[in-house]
């Protein structure tokens, strides 16, 4: 019967955690859309969206109607089940790596009970990741594929190619930063990043790994399918790209999961790179509030500022330069970036094995 | 080959250094160009809170013109509907009858005139035409509407309001 009661409240515990970690990601991934639109304004001198609401802050519920509304198209040609299929895998793909993110420190409960910010803390989480995003990629080539058009075919080729090729230095920039760790787990990376400055030298992995964060960063542009590598939904060469036969809340789908994307994709760097959740003399903090609860709740508003400005650095960048033609991307791909994240992982090996090496 | 202008600028074709082939240089740059832009003044005017200020020969919508009796001028003499280029006035005359010359200044009047806006290009010809001030291009935007024919302005359209009732109200 104990046994039934610790179960129940770890179920309801989690079940509450995934609900806020599912609205939290589509509120932010709504709100992005506002962001990405307001931030190529002003980078453009002009105000972007402020008719709905103050400052247009309601306009992703407007736009949200408005996709809801319009009427289903399912092209007479294609492949049904696939075609409703694909935005379906794409959101769900978004939505599932959100799984593993820490979003905050553990906390104590008055009543004893310890509860963690992760949904779950799996000792692969790495791993998991990049089998999660790589699946994302059936998401747009079934539904490219299925669209039964030439366009969304070509373009989820490409898609399907990019992220094939990116996920190499991707993966490789990461082994560098694993040696290091010396673990899989996101929940331990975060917690040997703790604070800022710790043995004499700063604890964020970013300060360790610069060359990898480059690589690591310029490769989640390429999986994000986002400028300057959004060769699968460029505009000027293949109408829209792979969702060129989707309509309604399908389409929606497929520009909402891109969004979510983003967003933990910037939380899982931050979580790798920028320390999660960690900030600087959070110790004195911690001690000087003498509430666990607050803190966390600190810790968490730390973390999500870090993902925000992650976000508005992707966002500033798309609109910042322009598309990379495809042969360019391959070969920036192919040419640099294996080898540099080849020649970081060997520097890496062996400055741990000459420096660091403590029996 | 000889020049025409000194304006023309011999391509640089020497290979790129290794901080261009680098790129992360020029994306610095690129991208301190774009914050720069963050924080200069934004071009866009809100239309319907601001206004851009016409140039004061703008020619918009047209008005038919009332004497300081809240008289008609128009005497229905037919010179813009034939100065007009694109044929977008027409008119009716009609006598001033005993009793009306609170309404008419002159013995004759327009009984039916009208403008298609369709047609109209607001070249501002009947203005230039009318001999007796009757009619004038203002400073107001055409709306835009369902129907052709809310295009055809009909007198009551484009008659001012009466400047003496204006006041009694």
């Amino acid at each position: 019967m104990l046994l039934l009661q610790v179960d129940m409240a770890f179920l309801i515990e989690k079940i509450l955690l995934i609900t806020v970690i599912l609205f939290g990601s589509l509120g932010i991934a709504m709100y992005a859309t506002w962001g990405e639109r307001k931030v190529a304004a002003v980078m453009q001198d002009r105000l972007g969206p402020d008719r709905a609401g103050p400052f247009g802050l309601l306009q992703p519920l407007a736009d949200g109607l408005k996709l809801f509304m319009k009427e289903e198209i399912i092209p007479d040609r294609s492949t049904k089940f696939l075609f409703i299929l694909g935005p379906c895998l794409s959101m769900l793909t978004a939505l599932m790596t959100s799984a593993i993110v820490p979003w905050g420190p553990d906390f104590v409960a008055a009543s004893g009970h310890i509860f963690t910010l992760q949904v779950a803390d799996i000792n692969i989480g790495v791993l998991y990741v990049f089998g999660v995003v790589s699946l994302g990629v059936y998401g747009i080539m079934l539904g490219g594929w299925a669209s039964n058009n030439k366009f969304s075919l070509l373009s989820s080729i490409r898609s399907a190619s990019q992220a094939i090729s990116y996920e190499l230095p991707m993966g490789i920039s990461l082994i560098a930063l694993l040696m290091m760790t010396g673990t899989l787990s996101l929940r331990e990376i975060v917690q040997q990043q703790h604070g800022f400055w710790a043995d004499g030298y700063f604890s964020w992995n970013f300060f360790k790994q610069p060359l990898g964060f480059i690589i690591f960063l310029t490769c989640s542009f390429a999986e994000l399918n986002r400028a300057p590598f959004d060769l699968p939904e460029c505009e000027s060469e293949l109408n829209m790209g792979y969702h060129q036969e989707y309509s309604s809340m399908k389409l929606g789908f497929y520009l909402f999961a891109e969004y979510i994307n983003l967003f933990v994709s910037s939380a899982i760097l931050i979580t790798l790179f920028f320390g999660g959740y960690n900030f600087p003399f959070m110790d004195q903090v911690a001690t000087g509030l003498n509430s666990p609860i607050l803190f966390t709740l600190i810790c968490v508003l730390a973390f999500m500022t870090k993902v925000i400005c992650m976000i508005l650095f992707f966002m500033f960048v798309r609109w910042t330069l322009p598309r990379f033609r495809f042969d360019q991307l391959m070969k920036l791909g192919w040419k640099s970036l294996i080898p540099l994240a080849l020649v970081n992982m060997l520097i890496t090996a062996a400055v741990i094995l000459l420096f660091f090496n403590k029996p | 080959m000889q020049k025409l202008t000194n304006r023309s600028v011999a391509v640089n074709r020497s290979p790129m250094t290794l901080a261009e082939r680098a790129y992360l240089p020029a994306l610095a740059k690129g991208l301190r160009i774009t914050l720069g832009h963050i924080f200069k003044k934004k071009v866009t005017i809100s239309y319907p809170e601001q206004k851009r200020p016409f140039s004061p020969v703008f020619r918009g919508l047209h008005i038919l013109n009332r004497d300081e009796e809240g008289r008609e001028n128009c005497t229905a003499c037919g010179l813009c509907a034939l100065a007009c280029p694109a044929e977008a006035i027409t008119m009716e005359a009609a006598e001033r009858k005993p009793g009306e010359e609170h309404l008419y200044r002159e013995e004759k009047y327009a009984a039916k005139y009208e403008i298609n806006m369709l047609r109209c290009i607001f070249c501002g010809f009947c203005e230039e035409a009318c001999p007796k001030d009757a009619i004038y291009l203002t400073e107001t935007v055409m709306p835009s509407n369902y129907s052709r024919e809310s295009f055809i302005y009909k007198k009551d359209d484009l008659l001012i309001p009466h400047p003496q009732k204006q006041e009694g109200k």
